[in-house]
């Protein structure tokens, strides 16, 4: 058994007092998110992982075996304080203050031998900076798995298609089209269209930022498929400056049906599904009445 | 040896296809057809692969070879009831089946092939109702 070891462990409680002391003295600490006794067995559990860790005298690679468990806890607790919504401050924190507590336990036992004291204060260090890294590597990848669940959430939310007239289908796009996201526009219009039995799409564009040669061929692709399917595809909502970067970029939409607004392009549909829509002079109704 | 069947439907063609193609199917497909075209003097062709869950290029390509051995022999194409999938493989793979007429459904299609073949009936009874006028003139 190292003397670090030997050290920490015959003051294991005096560490934990002091990190709970810390922990709790803390400006940022959440109790609205985690309660107390939770956070104390929580970090009971992670000392007596990091002591076995010690006493393997091993206090050079912390992604050697002997600091696998601990590294599980860490994992653990970082990636459901990313879900909870700690602050990555808050989560630093965490192993920052145990490393304070672990430092004031060495110093009171080795005030006599300051080289000595030196020593141990380095090591211990050292690990616990590796650690409070590993902490910070799986937040950010705990948050950024949140962030890719709620990519997939707005895909599969801003696709909706809507049944605008029997047989015209509207798909407004909202937001840059990427090609996961056409994929995705492109599955759920012809699905649509399978079950509403309509011929014409109509697709809006008004909402999509800009478009480069990449969404100009997504935006192809989607009409190409659905004229494969037997339906009609209008390309709606064609901004003056969406016109002009599609002349710059030489794309050619000449075999696609383009339209200004959604209200032209609904105009088209109804003519070609042979559909008028007209007025009704009420005034005329009123005069016969009378 | 297995054949799709083809059924004459008064001026057209109709052809269901029922199992997923593999090549040589859909090479015997694509003789049987054109020479159906042949005896028959087909105006049309309608081919329903609502059935078809797997598509491939070589199997995109004989649909567009179909086609465009009909349109010389006089005979327009028509597909109909294409699943979604399919449709998306075939973009993917470039296959935009060029000159190919689609449909939804087996309806569509037969009243899109009749609007195909009336509009060219009308436009010859036209051509031919000008001539006495000329004469006249």
């Amino acid at each position: 058994m190292s003397t670090t070891a030997q050290h920490l462990q015959k003051h294991r409680q005096r560490i934990i007092e002091t990190w709970m002391k810390n922990q709790l003295t803390d400006a940022a600490l959440r109790d609205d998110l985690m309660s107390n006794d939770e956070l104390r067995s929580q970090s009971d559990e992670l000392l007596t992982a990091l002591l076995r860790a010690f006493n393997s005298g091993n206090f050079d690679d912390v992604y050697s075996s002997d600091y696998d468990q601990v590294i599980e806890i860490l994992n653990d607790i970082s990636i459901t304080r990313a879900r909870q919504g700690f602050s990555p401050r808050e989560t630093g924190q965490y192993v920052i203050s145990l490393k304070k507590a672990v430092n004031e336990v060495l110093e009171e036992e080795l005030k006599d031998d300051p080289g000595a004291l030196y020593q141990e204060t380095r090591k211990t260090d050292s690990v616990l900076d590796s650690l409070s890294m590993i902490t910070f590597e799986t937040f950010i990848k705990g948050r950024e798995e949140v962030i890719f669940r709620q990519t997939d959430e707005i895909n599969e939310i801003s696709t909706p298609v809507i049944r605008v007239w029997d047989g015209i289908l509207a798909l407004p796009i909202i937001g840059t089209l990427d090609s996961a996201r056409t994929q995705i526009v492109m599955e759920n219009l012809l699905q649509e269209i399978v079950n509403t039995g309509s011929s014409i799409a109509i697709l809006d564009i008004s909402g999509v930022p800009a478009v480069d040669s990449l969404v100009a061929q997504h935006l192809i692709k989607t009409v190409s498929a659905t004229r494969l399917m037997g339906a009609e595809c209008i390309i709606s909502g064609i901004r003056a400056e969406i016109a002009q970067t599609i002349v710059h970029l030489g794309i050619d939409l000449s075999n696609i049906k383009t339209k200004a607004t959604l209200a032209s392009a609904l105009q088209l549909a109804f003519s070609m599904t042979n559909v008028e829509v007209r007025k009704i002079n009420r005034n005329a109704g009123f005069k016969l009445m009378k | 040896m297995d054949r799709i069947p083809i059924l004459k439907m008064g001026p057209f063609l109709l052809v269901t296809i029922q199992v997923d193609l593999y090549d040589r199917l859909a090479l015997t497909l694509e003789n049987d057809l054109i020479s159906m075209v042949s005896q028959t003097g087909a105006k049309g062709v309608l081919i329903d692969i609502s059935a078809v869950t797997i598509v491939d290029s070589f199997m995109g390509r004989i649909l567009g070879n179909i086609a465009s051995m009909s349109r010389i022999m006089d005979a327009e194409t028509v597909v109909v009831g294409m699943q979604p999938a399919v449709a998306i493989t075939l973009v993917e793979l470039g296959l935009t089946l060029q000159g190919v007429y689609t449909a939804l459904d087996v309806e569509k299609g037969m009243d899109l092939l009749y609007n195909k073949i009336g509009i060219i009936d009308v436009l010859e009874e036209d051509d031919q109702e000008e001539e006495p006028d000329d004469c006249n003139d």
